[in-house]
């Protein structure tokens, strides 16, 4: 990507990032009460993970089916509440060996 | 212990996990088209996760400039409600342009370690906390991005996933003890997959779609499960507040 049309996106993502931050910081000296409100903000890191997981992470790999077996088993380790970075290692783990199979046994 | 050294000690465990997570940024930043050096600026002017990642997202697909504000403002926006916790929790060592500095570097494992110390916090101890998290962040990224030229194909497609591994970690155990967060989760992936395959839906660029799909399952559960209380670390005084 040019650097003009990237440093475009950057100042605006950047800036409206530490926007948020630093505005309440400075000005703001009450705590947030309202139920709904902060329901919705519990609710939304959530979702947004989720909506940027699936399906992107079908097509982040080679084929989709090493990338299904990513999935599942992401979603297997993270069953057992393991760490970020297991579930994330085993996650490559999966789409490798299937990935290996495919070149070199079938 | 000087308060420095407290803040520094705090930070070194953030900023190992920080590593991680960005090393996966880095790899899908360089995949996706961006160069080394460029994908290691967004960490370090950014140090957000989702946020970064939605950005990218959005960069990536030639989204507009509109689109990068909403969805940067939805899905940091709880840095707004960390940020006015925060604010009650410092000493008067930090005045305005302390603030304006360290707010920069308000995350959700930062707000969450030094929330949860008992003392009012000073400018020193921010000073301690925020080294190790912004050079695993920003270090992890470029070692990321640095591995995704380098490494052959397949090595990079499977560390593709690493990211969204990471994410799935995130969001499946609350799933599991909450019924709420799992039907909120389903219907943000439902809409989520709507936007990809259905016709018209799916011409919409993939940055609004994030932003749509997280914040009518997110209003939906506001809606129909409001929740008490947020389960975080909880500030230990909350002087002042009405």
């Amino acid at each position: 990507m040019n650097w003009l049309e990237f440093l475009t996106y950057l100042f605006v993502m950047a800036g409206v990032t530490y926007l948020i931050r630093v505005l309440p910081y400075v000005f703001m000296r009450k705590e947030v009460k309202n139920k709904f409100f902060k329901s919705f903000l519990l609710y939304v890191p959530y979702t947004v993970l989720a909506a940027m997981t699936i399906p992107a992470i079908l097509f982040a790999t080679d084929n989709i089916y090493s990338a299904i077996a990513g999935l599942v088993v992401a979603v297997v380790v993270a069953l057992f509440e393991k760490g970020l970075l297991t579930v994330a290692i085993s996650s490559c783990v999966a789409v490798l060996l299937v990935e290996l199979v495919q070149k070199f046994i079938l | 212990m000087s308060a420095f050294r407290k803040g520094f000690t705090d930070g070194i465990p953030i900023g190992l996990g920080y590593l991680a997570v960005s090393f996966s940024f880095g790899i899908l930043a360089v995949a996706g088209g961006l160069n080394i050096w460029q994908a290691t600026l967004i960490s370090m002017t950014n140090l957000t996760s989702a946020g970064q990642f939605a950005g990218l997202t959005i960069m990536l697909s030639g989204g507009s400039l509109i689109e990068m504000i909403i969805s940067q403002f939805i899905i940091n926006l709880r840095y707004s409600l960390m940020s006015i916790s925060l604010s009650q929790h410092i000493d008067e060592s930090m005045k305005l342009p302390q603030k304006l500095f360290f707010g920069e570097f308000h995350t959700d494992e930062i707000f969450a370690v030094s929330m949860g110390r008992p003392e009012k916090l000073s400018k020193k101890y921010f000073l301690g906390i925020i080294i190790a998290p912004y050079i695993g962040w920003s270090l992890g990224t470029f070692l990321g991005a640095v591995c995704g030229e380098v490494l052959p194909p397949m090595i990079v497609s499977a560390l593709g996933v690493a990211l969204y591994g990471m994410f799935i970690a995130i969001v499946v155990p609350p799933m599991k003890h909450s019924w709420k967060i799992s039907i909120v989760v389903a219907i943000a992936v439902a809409l989520s997959l709507c936007f990809k395959f259905l016709p018209l839906l799916k011409d919409i660029s993939s940055g609004f779609a994030i932003i749509i799909c997280a914040v009518v399952a997110s209003l939906f559960g506001a809606i129909v499960f409001p929740v008490e209380d947020e389960k975080k670390p909880k500030p230990n005084s909350e002087g002042g507040n009405a």
